[in-house]
């Protein structure tokens, strides 16, 4: 199977890999997938208080090059969003951008679940309530 | 990446002759003649273009035979080893069934036998898959003791396909013998690449193929032995009565003539070619072991000379791929593409974790396999392994010391 030019380039040139402080309040982490799956994301954000805005976003992530790229791209779309305008990103829109074919549907899901997960750790320290989530099909 | 530095550095490399081969220009060339010019049917008995395709197979037979220490009778042409294991199976249930219709296997099988004995437990047969022990290799105590009164085939591969380690076949057999019961085994992976002699090593059916020793795609055949004991198959191809009534359908001439001449070329130079094979695998696969948590799976005294399966922990085979499958062509024991999502069961079957098994890469070397290719793939495989350590929140976990299983992980 060929990968689309987009995950290769994500693939070769990860955007914000890396790793934020989780002891820190405004910063959320979200750790979804399983080894046994041969997936795990880590999606972290770190939202500025004031403004309410994701300010930085770092991932880490073991799995295969859609994977890679779903979290890498992830995390390129969260910096500058608020909040709430971080949970309205889709996995559609991850799998359009990659153009991810219909095996690799389950790695645009993981990373939305990562998003949601990173947000409602962030929610929780904060004293927010947390977010039902709706079940994908992974 | 930085290095291509090699005079004599090929890329792309090849290292997935498990699943194929190249022809070797050698076989190619014998074959050609017998597209064109002599194109005649085997079977065709009243004229000469039949008279010289007959001939040619016969000579191929003998060139397959003599490789195994067979007689030409013995060899049945088939489509390939998926084919001859069809045959072997389902013929011997077929023919033995008043004997009985117990078939003892194993797990860590080809799909091609696996699901032929699926296939036959639906017929009403009655089939044991033994387990493997943690290095690949068949408990031979398990198995005499799997043997009853309805038993009538023990099959078990030869050398396997995913992780190289070969059978204690003449044990095997020897059970077999002392309970009178068939012994067939898949010896695809093995044929052409260490010695299989029929009658030392006791087998009563064999399957083999063309395509994993430098042959045409397409052929293959079955052994089925002769004396001591006589073994009969019942046909699963009905027709024009080819192969003494076993396997009926026009012969391939020219993909027969290109397995003959493979199996000579194997037979003169298998042992020359497995010795530099075992060097260049050993050397891969100390260079390999260099980095930290890689581990060699299977047994690695009882394997074939040119296979290595390695897991790498805490990076996936097929993100690892992508790394270097422009430059390099292998395969993953992991399955991120398929829809199941489950990783290669021969892996889970030495007790795996799913983790390991989806850390694994297949290297499989050929006899166009140079040092300078070996040389670049273990520098490619490394600088991605480590690269992606950098990029896996496993690895971080694993550097900070927190132990992976007392994570909840979400299964989905």
């Amino acid at each position: 199977m060929a990968y689309s030019e987009k995950v290769i380039d994500h693939y070769q040139h990860p955007k914000n890999v890396g790793t934020l402080d989780k002891a820190k309040k405004n910063v959320g982490t979200g750790l979804v997938g399983a080894p046994e799956c041969g997936d795990v994301m880590r999606l972290q954000i770190e939202v500025d208080e004031e403004s309410g805005i994701i300010s930085d976003a770092k991932f880490k992530t073991f799995g295969c090059g859609s994977a890679i790229a779903s979290s890498s791209l992830a995390t390129e779309w969260l910096k500058g969003k608020t909040v709430d305008q971080a949970l309205a990103i889709d996995n559609m829109d991850i799998v359009e951008e990659l153009n991810l074919p219909p095996v690799k549907i389950h790695c645009s899901v993981l990373a939305e679940d990562a998003i949601k997960a990173a947000i409602n750790d962030y929610r929780v320290k904060n004293g927010l309530a947390e977010l039902e989530l709706e079940e994908k099909k992974h | 990446m930085g290095f291509i530095e090699f005079m004599d550095l090929k890329l792309p490399i090849y290292l997935d002759n498990n699943a194929t081969t190249p022809c070797d220009p050698r076989v190619v060339e014998a074959m050609l003649p017998y597209f064109t010019e002599k194109f005649g049917n085997a079977a065709s008995r009243s004229h000469a273009f039949g008279w010289v395709a007959e001939e040619a197979v016969d000579y191929a037979r003998e060139q397959v035979a003599k490789l195994i220490n067979a007689e030409t009778k013995e060899i049945i042409f088939t489509s390939g080893a998926t084919e001859a294991d069809n045959l072997a199976l389902k013929g011997v249930f077929e023919m033995y069934a008043s004997k009985g219709n117990h078939i003892i296997t194993c797990t860590t099988e080809h799909k091609a036998v696996l699901d032929t004995c699926k296939h036959i437990e639906k017929l009403g047969g009655e089939v044991t898959y033994l387990p493997v022990k943690a290095d690949g290799l068949i408990d031979l105590a398990e198995l005499e003791k799997a043997i009853t009164a309805k038993t009538i085939l023990i099959a078990i591969m030869y050398g396997n396909n995913e992780i190289g380690v070969v059978q204690p076949i003449r044990e095997i057999s020897a059970i077999a013998r002392k309970h009178g019961v068939l012994f067939f085994t898949d010896a695809t992976q093995a044929v052409g690449k260490i010695p299989v002699d029929v009658q030392a090593d006791g087998i009563d059916l064999m399957a083999f193929s063309a395509h994993k020793m430098y042959g045409p795609k397409g052929v293959g055949a079955l052994y089925v032995r002769r004396k001591n004991p006589r073994v009969k198959v019942t046909a699963q191809m009905d027709g024009g009565g080819h192969e003494r009534g076993m396997r009926s359908g026009t012969m391939n001439v020219p993909g027969i003539v290109g397995f003959g001449k493979a199996c000579e070329i194997c037979r003169k130079e298998m042992e020359a070619e497995a010795a530099r094979l075992s060097i260049l695998r050993d050397k891969l696969e100390k260079g390999l072991l260099e980095l930290e948590e890689a581990y060699v799976n299977g047994n690695t005294e009882h394997r074939l000379p040119h296979v290595a399966n390695i897991s790498f922990k805490y990076v996936e085979g097929e993100g690892l791929m992508m790394g270097f499958n422009k430059n390099i062509a292998l395969s993953s024991g992991s399955a991120c593409t398929s829809a199941s999502l489950e990783p290669s069961y021969v892996l889970k079957a030495l007790g795996l974790g799913d983790d390991l098994a989806h850390s694994s890469l297949r290297f499989g070397l050929g006899r166009f396999t140079t040092e300078e290719q070996i040389d670049y793939t273990i520098g490619a495989i490394k600088e991605t392994v480590l690269k992606l350590r950098e990029m896996s929140p496993l690895w971080e976990m694993f550097k900070e010391g927190i132990d992976l299983n007392s994570i909840e992980w979400a299964h989905h």
